[in-house]
């Protein structure tokens, strides 16, 4: 019913456009990769090797990307398990609170992400809120250090903010399960708990992938909570560019990192999404 | 599913959700709580309990010149970038709808990668096409990187729409003789007008908060993300958690109009059927 002028004129302003502002940089930021720095502070487009060579050869790299996946990890682990348990509560067990509920996950969302951080910061820094009241109780004489400028905050606020993430695709899954299906379950026989793990639970699997891939993939890449709360030992490898960017003025070697970043992100989004498309059954 | 409820009410299983599901909103809630509240502390931001309860940090915010002409030039970078996101997005949501052409894969993968894509990667490719372009970063060049990576929210936001429209009426005006203009402005558009005002608000909200991509594509004048960023590096005052709790305030309203107006949308929907 559309004819091929209509075609063209929904597809090409868009198809240019995302060329320009995405393709061309994401190509163009390939090239860099590449590229060099010259003693006299000038990129050098002489094609070669040498900043992967580097990224493998120097050890603070490497080490720097497996703490931030460690950290990553971390963070998806602890979203899926303040966020599954709570998906499940609303779908199954809210009534008709479900969808006030429902919004007040979201509601943390419309807070900058930036100012929640700070909230953490405030909260756990070593006159913050919670060691001041912990001294005011007098559970502690001293200020707890370990709380501010760890990898313990960059976890924590990270969790904070990725867990409404986490939440909303295992809601979206958890709400799609036929509930005749539940029912069948229970009527056969089946203890709640055997119903969860052999109906619900798999039935919910792409929303979990959906969930972690979210919360691993966005802390993976996130440089600002570690700047305002991670201190030295919580430097994840997005730091590591922006210096590179920065003050380090090697963008070459900057470029390489991210696109070995984005490289490993869309093999994940796409393992996850084959894996989605594994367990789900519509 | 009633019986589930009333059956398994006072189970464990289900006393332990309830249990976890409290704490969890506790954990969200605790720092915007802390936030709010020591917006009025007196002495700082620290400190427990809080002490002389004061409006002096409001006082002072009305009076910061620099974070108004940031908040100024947020609003105008999110209306910018609205108004290129939805330019490209919903003809974009029509041509994967709609349309075959090689490359399209490729095409809807790429409109959506920035919506998962940490900003840092954003940020810095396009960075990089400025400086080979020799564009001078300033607001422009935020708007350009806001619009370009909110584009995916505009697109997922329409297309979900576009699937549960009815083809029909478009058919219908196609058939009594109106072009695809008119029609694409007096059926597709307001058929689609719920999905459309609801990824605008997202894209607007979504750029007012956003830094990632705007710490790389900043020139001179600051948008508030990067001004309340700028000031936490040189200590930090309950005026930051004045201003943070004002625009809580406003997005909390612009939620609930978004909300209502969704009800009454759907209502109307249902009405018609």
């Amino acid at each position: 019913m559309f004819s091929r002028a209509y075609k063209a004129a929904v597809t090409l302003p868009p198809l240019v456009w995302v060329t320009v502002f995405l393709l061309m940089p994401y190509l163009l930021m390939f090239c860099y990769s590449f590229w060099s720095v010259s003693a006299s502070q000038t990129i050098e487009h002489s094609w070669n090797l040498a900043n992967y060579g580097q990224l493998l050869r120097v050890e603070v790299y490497w080490q720097t990307l497996l703490r931030s996946m460690w950290i990553a990890a971390r963070v998806t682990i602890f979203s899926l398990l303040l966020g599954y348990p709570l998906a499940y509560f609303l779908s199954f067990y809210a009534g008709s609170k479900k969808d006030l509920l429902y919004q007040l996950v979201i509601i943390p969302l419309w807070v900058s992400y930036l100012v929640r951080a700070y909230a953490w910061k405030t909260i756990l820094g070593s006159d913050g809120v919670l060691n001041t009241l912990l001294q005011y109780v007098h559970l502690t004489k001293h200020p707890l250090e370990f709380l501010l400028y760890s990898p313990f905050a960059v976890v924590l606020t990270l969790t904070h903010i990725y867990t409404p993430f986490a939440f909303l695709p295992i809601y979206a899954a958890l709400e799609h399960i036929p509930r005749n299906l539940v029912e069948a379950s229970h009527d056969l026989g089946a203890t709640p708990g055997q119903t969860f793990w052999k109906v619900i639970f798999p039935l919910s699997i792409p929303g979990v992938v959906a969930g972690a891939t979210f919360a691993f993939v966005l802390s993976l890449g996130d440089f600002l909570a570690p700047l305002l709360l991670g201190g030295p030992s919580g430097i994840m490898i997005s730091n590591i560019v922006v210096s590179l960017f920065g003050a380090a003025y090697n963008w070459p070697l900057g470029a390489a990192i991210s696109f070995c970043m984005l490289l490993l992100v869309v093999s994940l989004l796409f393992f996850s999404e084959r894996l989605e498309k594994k367990w789900s059954f519509s | 599913m009633e019986f589930l409820v009333s059956e398994t009410r006072l189970d464990s299983g289900s006393r332990w959700l309830l249990g976890h599901a409290v704490a969890v909103f506790a954990f969200l809630y605790l720092p915007i709580a802390v936030l709010i509240l020591y917006s009025f502390n007196g002495e700082g931001v620290g400190g427990f309990p809080p002490h002389h309860l004061t409006l002096d940090w409001y006082r002072t915010l009305f009076a910061d010149g620099p974070i108004w002409d940031s908040v100024l030039n947020s609003l105008q970078v999110a209306l910018a970038a609205m108004v290129i996101s939805l330019t490209f997005g919903v003809p974009a949501a029509l041509a994967l709808e709609r349309a075959q052409f090689p490359g399209k894969a490729l095409f809807r993968r790429l409109v959506l990668l920035p919506l998962i894509l940490p900003g840092i990667i954003t940020g810095l490719s396009l960075l990089m096409l400025f400086n080979v372009m020799g564009t001078k970063l300033s607001l422009v060049t935020i708007v350009l990187g806001h619009g370009t990576a909110l584009i995916s929210v505009a697109t997922t936001e329409v297309f979900a729409g576009l699937q549960k429209l009815d083809r029909a009426q478009e058919e219908a005006s196609l058939d009594l003789g109106a072009n695809y203009w008119q029609t694409f402005w007096r059926i597709t558009v307001p058929n689609l007008k719920l999905p459309i005002i609801g990824a605008a608000l997202l894209i607007f909200t979504l750029s007012m908060d956003e830094i990632a991509v705007s710490f790389f594509l900043i020139g001179r004048e600051n948008t508030l993300p990067l001004e309340i960023w700028g000031r936490l590096r040189r200590g930090i005052t309950p005026e930051i958690n004045a201003v943070s709790t004002i625009i809580f305030v406003f997005s909390l309203v612009a939620i609930v109009l978004w909300y209502r107006l969704r009800v009454r949308g759907e209502r109307a929907a249902e009405g018609t059927k």
